[in-house]
């Protein structure tokens, strides 16, 4: 039920590879803490790849909203990839689809980053 | 065949992934599609969450109560609090420009969009909402 996530580093953007559940409760927290991390490391290019987020509440998707505007108040950037088809439904019900720079090849996404 | 149940929970995450299991297997077994299912499972987690979180706030005095009902023609979903009740006419819009970028709100709304029909009720103390999904009867379901 949990989501797990695993870090890495491409070309001085920093890619978290989620799977499972961002949820209310242990999901979004996970990922408030991991974006908090990154931030307070300097790594303000982030890569959220969510091909493997199986599905994601209110709660969630708020997460990712503050997580945006966080990154972004702090002169970084932060951008989603691989969306599930569930993900980018609700993302379009919501009308964040266009809110966030949603990629879905990987070295484009990197490729997208601003150099720092 | 209509067939009803009902749990009496604490206010809980434990008792928001149980209510949403719950429904879950409901629309599997009322032959909801996977759609569907992911919908019904979905609005009835986020009429949970709403219970436990905004209504009574996590307090372990209180309890929700969860209300499965197929009527044959529907799936009606009654999630009731002890909190402080919500009307519904003061939540904000979350597809507003100015609301876009809020950490929160969309619990709702997201309920509206999956389901037929919503009903808010003020239990004093307490709100009931009433989640209705109506089933596909041109096609033999279970």
């Amino acid at each position: 039920m949990s989501m797990k996530i695993s870090t890495r580093q491409v070309d001085g953007v920093t890619i978290l590879d989620l799977s499972g559940r961002i949820t209310l409760g242990e999901g979004s927290v996970q990922l408030r803490d991991a974006v908090r991390e990154l931030l307070a490391k300097g790594q303000k290019q982030i890569l959220l790849n969510l091909a493997d987020v199986n599905y994601i509440d209110s709660s969630g998707i708020g997460e990712l909203v503050s997580a945006f505007t966080t990154v972004r108040n702090q002169g970084g950037e932060l951008k989603l990839l691989k969306l599930t088809k569930k993900v980018h439904d609700l993302l379009q019900i919501t009308k964040l689809y266009t809110v966030f720079d949603i990629k879905d090849d990987e070295a484009e996404a990197i490729g997208s980053f601003k150099q720092s | 065949m209509v067939s009803r149940f009902s749990y009496t929970l604490d206010s809980s995450l434990e008792s928001v992934n149980k209510v949403e299991e719950a429904a879950e297997q409901l629309g599997q077994k009322s032959g909801l599609d996977e759609d569907g299912v992911f919908q019904l499972s979905m609005a009835v987690r986020e009429a949970a969450i709403n219970a436990v979180l905004h209504g009574n706030a996590y307090d372990p005095q209180k309890k929700i109560t969860a209300t499965f009902e197929n009527t044959g023609s529907s799936l009606i979903i009654r999630i009731s609090d002890q909190g402080q009740g919500l009307d519904p006419r003061h939540l904000p819009d979350p597809l507003a420009p100015e609301n876009l970028l809020n950490g929160s709100g969309r619990g709702i709304f997201l309920i509206r969009q999956f389901m037929d029909e919503v009903h808010f009720k003020l239990l004093h103390p307490g709100t009931e909402l009433t989640l209705i999904k109506n089933l596909d009867t041109t096609q033999n379901s279970a």
